[in-house]
């Protein structure tokens, strides 16, 4: 059986409390009990990336996170990433150049891709394919995804 | 009309409609969905991959504190007493009755409020089996004495199986012939005969968006929302399962994380539906990446391909017999035999050809469509045996088939005549970007490289019909009420702009209604390439038909023609008030011959060809077998491309797809048990996988049935890739690999056993 625990977490700057089991993961408590839509449990086993959200800035992925590690952390999602009506330069650069088809992968790779530009902000093709193993596409938009992540980084310089 | 005039809309690489709910997070799909008092639903599954079921023990499960309820098909036959389904056969029943046939298939579903308590008691359900003897590899099952079903049930809804009905003794689910000619005597008359064999694996879709359906059944009547690319399809068989009219089943589908043809006809839908029409709550299931594996897979296949050739090369006969691998349930693999089967004999202008195509039920998980219909199979098969040949012949493998190529406006294996379809400007495409009149070095000592190239078409479902409306509102704002499923592919953007052209509205002003069956008219179904060529042209007339009703009001209001009067200007002028609409709507079935039924022969198989080239450059190590693909090119004839970055991306797309079908993806079995369900064992293309010079191009092309000159593009390059990579792998190590996936221990081997051959 599992036990329940009160945890306390910002999510996207905001305060928060939620009742989370010793079986919840990041994603159970972000898409059940938060309703939010942008990651996604696909693979479940953090190979493909669907899932991906920052904990105290770092990408993880959500679906082998357990929620009650997120206690006293900031959990940041791509719902947090817009200010208002303006997107975050990635996910325009991700619009212009056509970055994806069914979009079910894409909040993992453009959250990736805004970690990627910190720490390289003008990566080669090579740093992008590596960077970004831990993302799949099924569709696979990989050209236009390098393209994306090549625009972005012009944008943001 | 009179609105400002715009830019044109087609041609233009406008962006997605839903761009921004996509960056943002904000895209809906069934994933997320939840529903009040909604129960979810987890399937226990069979072990065992074919045996009678001696006892079912749900006491324990059931027991478990949080458990709704523990479902067998016995609780659900006390709603629905025939609780079988499937889009060609019957013969998949929602839960196993009193048999399994393959292991993984659902016996039991435990309900609860909560995933997690659900899963938790499967563990506790416990299942007495008597075990029966399995078949699974096609050639063993199509003479086996051992039967995965007592019998065939055909489909009403598909008239041509009829003759099926009732079959027993076999585990072939169909047999499809074509005959042209007299092959016999050709053979017996010709200069060389070559025969070769060759397979391929089951592999599986893998939709990012694993399979969903929520069903909320009550009161008579039901709301499906589920990740589907044939809302029409599920409501028509829905209804039938539950003997309701059609009006009382609405299916609703927003967007789609991914398809590949996965997602068709029926999946979840009849199980999830019965269960809610059980409990009167509404029921939610979504499968795991693990359980995708046995909710359909691609088709393995074994195609034995005998040629007649003359000494100059020319080819007088072809025999071709396939084998389809179709798991324990038909699904649409009775389709996939029939099409794929009558274009298995390649590209080329043969006078004899003989085709047989057979479906086969084994102890495998169910094979559908996939991204191609078997035509990437079948061109597996027949592109590679052209190069065995050439090779055998001296010839250079693009000139024989350009001696042998079919060409416009000559009869294509059925008899039906090739049209607007750039087969050989698609091959001269690829021979241009690998230089191939070039001398090559293949290099010396341990890396040697080669290249290769293939060519393939394929035939479109048919006939299909499409049906769309094109609605302008009291402000002149236009909206389109259509079933095709935006699962990617981009077909809100392209009918938009179809819309757009003819009605001269700015395309990304228009809003596309998604399939909601209660709303949105018939579609047979988001598939084959098809939404383009049929859903595009219901919209074209539809938009044609608010044209001409513009036209009509305005004289109706006395207005002179060509009035500078806006739509809404004169709905207020008519109403009086911002009031009313225009409706628009169009339906599209092209023609179709039935082919005969004993020879195949048909004047019209196909509403359009789709066309493939594909070509490759590898670099192999000949101590270990690993290759690298140094360039791959994909060509595809689509028509005019009414989008050009949505035509390139599904061309590319659907290339690096078939590029993980042709060398990394496969589902291995062991005593019938699936070995490497999960995305750690069964690899799918990375970034890292795409060769580094991957290019992809459409021909400049029309096809002036399509509309404004468009058709299909999604399959294209899913064709010809496997045998290019292939067939520059044999030019590299000097012999054919017959079997896909090629790996680089299948490399090593025939590098060994080649070396093996000379030295004995």
């Amino acid at each position: 059986m599992s036990t329940q625990r009160l945890i306390e977490f910002t999510l996207n700057g905001d305060a928060m409390q939620a009742v989370v089991s010793t079986k919840d993961t990041l994603i159970d408590l972000l898409s059940d009990k938060l309703d939010l839509r942008g990651a996604r449990e696909s693979c479940g086993q953090g190979l493909c990336g669907c899932c991906t959200v920052y904990v105290d800035e770092k990408p993880v992925s959500g679906c082998l996170t357990l929620a009650w590690f997120a206690d006293g952390c900031s959990i940041r999602t791509i719902e947090g990433l817009a200010q208002g009506d303006k997107l975050d330069p990635v996910q325009e650069a991700f619009i212009e150049a056509g970055a994806f088809q069914c979009g079910f992968c894409t909040s993992g790779f453009i959250l990736m891709t805004k970690k990627l530009l910190e720490e390289h902000p003008d990566p080669s093709e090579d740093q992008i394919r590596h960077y970004l193993i831990g993302n799949l596409c099924r569709c696979s938009a990989y050209p236009e995804i390098i393209t994306a992540v090549q625009l972005a980084s012009k944008k943001m310089r | 009309m009179s609105d400002l005039p715009s830019a044109r809309q087609i041609g233009r690489s406008i962006p997605r409609l839903e761009a921004r709910d996509k960056v943002t997070g904000r895209a809906e799909y069934v994933h997320h969905l939840r529903l009040p008092g909604m129960l979810h639903g987890k399937i226990f599954r069979s072990t065992m991959p074919h045996a009678i079921i001696k006892k079912i023990d749900v006491s324990a499960a059931a027991a478990l504190k949080g458990v709704y309820r523990v479902v067998t098909v016995d609780d659900i036959k006390t709603v629905l007493p025939h609780p079988y389904y499937g889009p060609a056969f019957h013969d998949q029943p929602v839960l196993a009755d009193g048999k399994v046939r393959f292991a993984g298939e659902p016996v039991a579903v435990v309900l609860a409020t909560d995933r997690k308590i659900a899963e938790e008691a499967l563990g506790l359900i416990e299942v007495e089996y008597e075990e029966l003897p399995g078949v699974y590899d096609e050639m063993e099952a199509a003479n086996s004495t051992t039967l995965v079903h007592d019998e065939l049930k055909p489909a009403a809804t598909f008239p041509d199986l009829q003759h099926l009905k009732g079959r027993r003794g076999t585990n072939i689910a169909l047999d499809y012939r074509l005959r042209r000619g007299d092959v016999e005597k050709a053979f017996a008359s010709a200069d060389h005969v070559f025969e070769h064999e060759f397979r391929t694996q089951q592999v599986m879709h893998i939709p990012m968006e694993p399979f969903v359906t929520l069903a909320d059944v009550s009161n008579g009547h039901a709301t499906l929302h589920t990740a589907s690319q044939s809302p029409s399809f599920v409501r028509i068989e829905i209804a039938r399962l539950l003997g309701w009219p059609e009006n009382r089943v609405r299916v609703k589908v927003p967007h789609l994380g991914g398809g590949f043809g996965g997602k068709l006809y029926i999946k979840l839908e009849a199980l999830v539906t019965s269960l809610s029409l059980l409990v009167r709550r509404p029921v939610k299931i979504s499968l795991t990446m693990e359980e995708q594996f046995f909710m359909v897979t691609r088709h393995p296949c074994t195609f034995r391909i005998k040629s007649a050739v003359t000494k100059d090369g020319r080819i007088t006969a072809r025999d071709c017999k396939v084998w389809w691998n179709g798991g324990a349930y038909a699904d649409i693999g009775p389709r996939v035999t029939q099409k794929a089967g009558f274009t298995s004999a390649g590209p080329y202008d043969i006078d004899h050809v003989s085709i047989d195509s057979y479906a086969v039920y084994t102890n495998r998980p169910p094979a559908g469509a996939l991204r191609g219909f078997g035509a990437p199979q079948t061109a597996w098969a027949y592109e590679c045996h052209m190069d065995m040949i050439a090779r055998e012949l001296g010839l250079d493998p693009a000139d024989f088939r350009r001696r042998n190529i079919l060409r416009n406006g000559r009869p294509q294996a059925s008899g039906t005549l090739l049209r607007d379809a750039d087969i050989e400007k698609s091959m001269d495409q690829v021979m241009r970007h690998l230089a191939w009149d070039q001398p090559y070095d293949h290099g010396k000592g341990r890396l040697r490289k080669g290249r290769g190239l293939a060519i393939g078409f394929k035939g479109i479902t048919a006939p299909t019909t499409s049906v769309a409306i094109v609605n302008l509102y009291a402000d002149g704002s236009c909206a389109l009420y259509i079933s095709t499923v935006d699962m990617g592919q981009g077909s809100d953007t392209v009918m938009a702009q179809i819309a757009g052209e003819v009605l001269n509205i700015e395309a990304s002003s228009i809003k596309v209604i998604h399939p909601d069956t209660d709303v949105t008219p018939y579609d047979m179904g988001t598939l084959g390439s098809r939404s383009t060529f049929h859903m595009g042209t219901a919209v074209r007339l539809a938009a044609e038909d608010a044209k001409a009703k513009i036209a009509e009001l305005e004289r109706d209001l006395g207005l002179p023609p060509g009035s500078n009067l806006s739509v809404a200007d004169m709905l207020r002028k008519k109403y009086g008030m911002q009031a009313g609409n225009i409706i628009g709507t169009g339906s599209f079935i092209p023609d179709y011959q039935k082919p005969d039924p004993q020879t195949g022969q048909t004047s019209k198989a196909t509403p359009f060809w789709g066309v493939g080239a594909s070509g490759a450059e590898v670099e192999v190590d000949m101590e270990t077998g690993e290759f690298t693909v140094l360039k791959l090119i994909n060509v595809a004839d689509v028509g005019v491309p009414l989008n050009p970055h949505l035509v390139k991306v599904q061309l590319s797309g659907a290339g690096i797809m078939q590029y993980g079908f042709t060398t990394t993806e496969n589902m291995v079995f062991k005593d019938g048990q699936l070995t490497n369900g999960s995305l750690a064992d069964y690899k799918i293309p990375s970034l890292l996988d795409m060769p580094k010079d991957y290019i992809n191009e459409a021909t400049a092309s029309n096809d002036p049935q399509g509309p404004f000159g468009g058709k299909g593009a999604g399959e294209s390059t899913t064709i010809a890739l496997s045998p290019a990579v292939g067939n520059a792998i044999a030019d590299a190590i000097g012999v054919h690999l017959l079997d896909l996936p090629i790996t680089p221990e299948t490399v090593f081997r025939a590098i060994q056993s080649k070396r093996n051959k000379a030295e004995a």
